[in-house]
């Protein structure tokens, strides 16, 4: 127990701060952080299986989390029967030219030897099928895009709960990841991490702009929840009663009628959604917790600690017969998929797919900042570093202005570098995780809670 | 006469544009890989950094145009782009001291450097948008254009016209004076020929007397004035915007890595290929087809391969076709 002590003092100070967050903000706002402190930890484990377990660096977080996302829009939202009927074969025809280009594509390069011939005839199988996917989808795609354009204009998806795109989501990003991995795992470090940059840039601008699929720029609003909504909640008799229990106090103190009733309602309403927000933390809280106990099981296993070896040391791993090849691509495809789970997780949180706001910034070099400062290789402290990360990410903005105020109280309301300073309050989370991070790289390399290795 | 005014819109729409976004793209490019040969890491801050450098020049632009300086029918930037370099040398030199001196004196992984140049992209978006704010800025002042497509259709008597920018014949005519000039001082000169060295083979570099904290000096020198000029040049080309220099990082590795990383010629060179591609993947060849064939044969459709919205995608598919096939670049990279 004596070897947890500072991972127990480490998680009870964030929850304290949290804690706080909840008394001087709003508690609603204190459990928004605290969702999106689990959805950030959900993607740490990610990108610390593949990081910190075998040192593959992969800066295209943001292309699975916006493939997870993606994945509640084609899975939760009921399918647009009208859109399928215009459109519906020319996709699918579609589906079935790529799996025969990559057949064709697959016939030539194991039937034929290496030539330049075969270079060509391959790129010109490819470029031949582009051509025909674009002839065939063109008037599939108008046709779908014109069905009502202002509310859905797009496939749809299949209208299942929304908790199967949890998987969904995490099954495609491992799908992707297979294909990312195949092309790209045999770069070395550093091409590996702009290659995966780019091409999780390729992604989400095809997210963006391919209309039909999830509506693009356009965002799919209303997605379907597994909690219950605040509407149906106020209504609820249940709930109403609840609320006057937990505040039978206060309400007691109260003596006219309508006065209460008022008291009672607004008590009903900010209850409600701080209920919603529990619901969300539960379901977050059992992802995190089952993921964290697999991971920490498997690093401990054998195939952790071969894990560790290929990372340490690749060539005298590869004497000792491991396939490093097959080997990181497995872990490749499971981080991703982890990542894609976490995407799912934050779609269905918000409500809402916004395929315009995934940016590198936030959703991979942040991401990669809660590894690094909170302890590469150790599944606590990639928590702990996605919950502190994120923590001042959103607290940086207020605590700024505070601090702003307080130094420079002594100066004039209209002082132009007073204003000028409080306006630009938000962009000190930039500041205040950049050098975090630089402190941490140079002072602790090995994170807030450093890597344990158990010798058995 | 249908084939003059066909090229001609080729030439318009597509040559000069690519022209000058291949410039400032190049630019950045040699940054990169200079960066990249002789400090050994991939510098995720580049996009900032030349951020960081047009800011000054931004802000110097202003300051002087209240003063009343200027350069009459040339842009006010040119102007202060000594200073924008003094400052932007500086900055690098205060990064370099304090964060990036300890790791190459440690001599640690590639990785890490990556890592670290991370944190330093942080603090340096974190200080633009501080100073400046994230909003939208020109700061484009003197002549518009050389060339206006209704003069130019006045004097040939062609139905299209082209149109010159003086931007993209600044753009086009700084970036050849000072690759030239930077080529000949990485060729020509002892200081040049040090660099190499130091590339090449540190130990070796080391075993026989250069000194290496030059060399690193000089390298951060040539990288602002590289990054300022290809910042102010984009600027006063598009607009200035934060965002958007964050974004042209992405890009910019892929014309490094295309041309060969560490190779600063390919880096030249790599910044013009992904400009083309990029422009001729996306660009509507409806109206030039339509000059070419004969009234009846006229195509209906744009004729673009693809959106303009792929724009970007298209550079990456060309760095990951590149990265598949040849990844040492299409000049043999890690030489300078």
């Amino acid at each position: 127990m004596r070897n947890y002590k500072n991972v127990i003092a480490a998680y009870s100070i964030m929850i304290f701060l949290i804690i706080l967050v909840g008394i001087f903000q709003s508690w609603s706002i204190a459990l928004t952080i605290l969702n999106y402190c689990l959805i950030s930890a959900v993607m740490t484990i990610g990108a610390n299986i593949q990081w910190g377990y075998a040192g593959l660096i992969n800066f295209g977080i943001m292309g699975y989390t916006a493939l997870g996302g993606l994945a509640v829009v084609l899975v939760s939202v009921e399918p647009v029967k009208k859109a399928w009927q215009v459109g519906g074969l020319n996709i699918l025809a579609c589906i079935w030219i790529i799996v025969a280009i990559i057949f064709v594509v697959k016939f030539i390069l194991n039937r034929f030897d290496k030539s330049k011939l075969r270079n060509y005839s391959v790129a010109s199988v490819i470029l031949g099928g582009i051509i025909l996917l674009r002839v065939t989808a063109a008037p599939g795609i108008e046709a779908i895009e014109s069905v009502d354009p202002a509310k859905t204009g797009f496939l749809g998806g299949m209208g299942l709960p929304v908790l199967f795109s949890w998987i969904f989501g995490a099954l495609l990003a491992g799908g992707l990841a297979f294909v990312i991995g195949k092309i790209a795992l045999g770069l070395r470090a550093d091409y590996l991490a702009i290659a995966t940059l780019l091409i999780a840039e390729i992604i989400v601008s095809i997210i963006k702009h391919e209309e039909w699929l999830a509506r693009g720029v356009k965002n799919v609003i209303g997605l379907k929840r597994p909690a219950p909504y605040e509407i149906d909640l106020q209504t609820s008799e249940w709930f109403i009663n609840l609320v006057a229990k937990f505040n039978s106090s206060k309400l007691n103190l109260i003596n006219s009628i309508s006065d209460k009733q008022e008291a009672l309602n607004q008590m009903v309403i900010d209850a409600s959604s701080v209920y919603v927000k529990l619901c969300f933390t539960g379901l977050f809280l059992t992802v995190v917790i089952i993921l964290l106990i697999v991971t920490q099981k498997a690093l401990y296993s054998p195939w952790g600690r071969k894990m560790r070896a290929i990372r340490d040391n690749e060539e005298a791993a590869s004497a000792m017969g491991k396939n490093i090849v097959k080997e990181h691509l497995l872990i490749f495809i499971l981080g991703s998929a982890i990542v894609g789970l976490a995407g799912a997780m934050m779609v269905t949180n918000d409500g809402l797919f916004t395929p315009g706001s995934y940016r590198p910034m936030r959703y991979t070099f942040v991401i990669w900042v809660m590894v690094i400062v909170g302890g590469t290789g150790n599944n606590f402290g990639a928590i702990l570093g996605g919950f502190v990360v994120w923590f001042l990410w959103v607290e940086a903005a207020p605590i700024a202005l505070f601090l702003i105020n307080l130094f420079t109280s002594h100066l004039p309301e209209t002082n132009a570098v007073r204003v000028h300073l409080i306006e630009s309050a938000p962009y000190f989370r930039f500041l205040v995780i950049g050098i975090g991070l630089l402190l941490i790289m140079r002072y602790r390399p090995q994170g807030i809670i450093p890597e344990k290795i158990i010798k058995q | 006469m249908d084939f003059l005014n066909a090229i001609i819109v080729l030439f318009n729409f597509t040559v000069i544009p690519a022209l000058a976004y291949g410039s400032q793209l190049a630019l950045g490019a040699i940054f990169v890989t200079l960066i990249y040969a002789v400090l050994r890491f991939a510098n995720f801050a580049t996009g900032d950094m030349m951020s960081f450098g047009t800011m000054f020049a931004v802000i110097l632009t202003y300051y002087f145009q209240s003063l009343g300086f200027g350069l009459g029918f040339l842009p006010t930037a040119l102007l202060t782009i000594p200073f924008a370099i003094l400052m932007m040398i500086l900055y690098m030199l205060i990064i370099d001291k304090f964060v990036f001196s300890y790791y190459r004196i440690k001599k640690s992984p590639p990785v890490q450097f990556a890592m670290v140049s991370v944190g330093v992209m942080f603090v340096t978006q974190a200080l633009i948008r501080i100073i400046i704010g994230p909003s939208d800025r020109r700061f484009l002042d003197g002549e518009k254009f050389i060339i206006k497509a209704t003069e130019f259709k006045e004097m040939t008597g062609l139905a299209e016209g082209i149109t010159l920018k003086s931007t993209q014949a600044i753009t086009i005519i700084v970036t050849l004076v000072v690759v030239s000039i930077m080529f000949w001082f990485l060729n020509r000169t002892k200081t040049g020929t040090s660099m190499r060295a130091y590339s090449d083979n540190e130990d070796l570099a080391l075993l026989s007397g250069i000194d290496p904290k030059r060399v690193v000096l000089i390298t951060w020198v040539i990288a602002g004035i590289l990054a300022t000029i290809g910042g102010v040049l984009y600027g006063l080309d598009k607009s200035y915007r934060p965002f958007v220099y964050f974004n042209n990082m992405l890009p910019i590795f892929a014309a490094a890595i295309v041309g060969g990383i560490g190779n600063p010629f390919g880096a030249f060179l790599g910044g013009y290929v992904i400009a083309f591609a990029e422009i001729f993947v996306t660009y509507a060849y409806k109206r030039f087809i339509s000059y070419l064939l004969p009234e009846h044969l006229e195509p209906d459709s744009l004729l673009q391969l693809l959106s303009t919205d792929y724009k970007f995608a298209v550079s990456f598919s060309i760095l990951v076709i590149v990265l598949l096939i040849r990844p040492s670049g299409i000049f043999k990279g890690k030489v300078i």
